[in-house]
């Protein structure tokens, strides 16, 4: 049963994984990245793995990716970009990626006798009341960096989505840079927006 | 029945690849943070897969610790974005060079 799960499941989350990079619509790909969080939900629950199942539903497959599709609608057509690189990056990317996969399968290949079946474990292994206890005694320290790093990313999130709250170049700070020829210039195209709204407003 | 942890290990990391792969191929920001997303997770599935052969928890808190880093990083990136969509920037890292000012 174990193993149907885990090829069946394996092989939507390969399959989705590939959907969520090859796809050109935004909108597409963060639905195919929902469905490959599901896949490794069902391969968690293969792996005993309950409450990472049931966080990895509520948190990825629920709250992250609402927030995702959220930006992708608030970006509209602007998200909509179908942009790839070509030549040496595409190139170097699938090197890259083929050589970890290729020393990961000849490591695993070698090692054959290693861990075969899993580990003898009590019914509450994985379980919300063992994670938890972990979570306060022994691994106390990650816990409260979690609660830190929600805090920050939370300000981060108000800071950024808010944008009138950025530091602005002081008035009449010298531009020390040198213009780049005909590459998009975000500071020098401000300037210009800048300067077509006072000339409107002077008119 | 369950298959060996070569198998699990062989999974994530093909996983992993695929994201990496995404991210290194797409210029669009937000299809870069989804293939981060596959490669977190990719980790995550080796983290959970570990905990069950060895036989201990603490991979699945380190599992959750990711995701929390995760749900995180993903609110920072988007806040960048959408700043970034309303100051009329392209939305394509090759572009996106300036980080000054």
């Amino acid at each position: 049963m174990g193993i149907v799960i885990f090829y069946l499941a394996g092989a939507a989350a390969i399959g989705s994984a590939i959907a969520v990079i090859v796809q050109r619509n935004p909108f597409l790909a963060a639905l195919s990245l929902i469905l490959h969080l599901g896949s490794l939900a069902a391969l968690y629950l293969v792996l005993q793995g309950d409450f990472v199942a049931v966080a990895q539903l509520l948190v990825y497959a629920g709250a992250v990716m609402v927030m995702f599709l959220f930006v992708i609608a608030y970006l509209g057509d602007r998200a909509d970009l179908d942009l790839r690189r070509g030549g040496i990056g595409a190139g170097a990317a699938a090197v890259a990626g083929l050589a970890i996969f290729i020393e990961t399968v000849v490591a695993v290949s070698d090692s054959n006798s290693v861990l075969t079946s899993p580990a003898q474990v009590a019914d509450s292994f994985g379980s919300p009341q063992t994670i938890g206890r972990l979570f306060l005694t022994d691994h106390l320290l990650a816990f409260e960096a979690i609660s830190l790093i929600l805090l920050v990313g939370a300000i981060a999130g108000v800071v950024l989505g808010a944008g009138d709250l950025l530091p602005k170049r002081p008035e009449g700070a010298p531009d020390e840079r040198e213009p780049r020829g005909e590459r998009y210039d975000l500071r020098r195209e401000l300037q210009r927006r800048e300067h077509e709204a006072e000339s409107e407003v002077g008119a | 029945m369950s298959p060996g942890i070569g198998s699990w290990i062989t999974l994530s990391s093909a996983l992993f690849c695929i994201g990496l792969a995404g991210v290194m191929l797409r210029r669009n920001p937000l299809v870069i943070l989804l293939s981060l997303e596959i490669m977190l997770n990719a980790g995550n599935l080796l983290l959970v897969a570990g905990s069950r052969y060895v036989g201990g928890n603490d991979g699945h808190v380190l599992a959750l610790t990711v995701m929390a880093v995760a749900a995180a990083e993903v609110v920072v990136g988007l806040g960048l974005i959408v700043a970034l969509a309303r100051r009329g920037a392209p939305l394509d890292v090759d572009e996106l060079r300036s980080l000054r000012g």
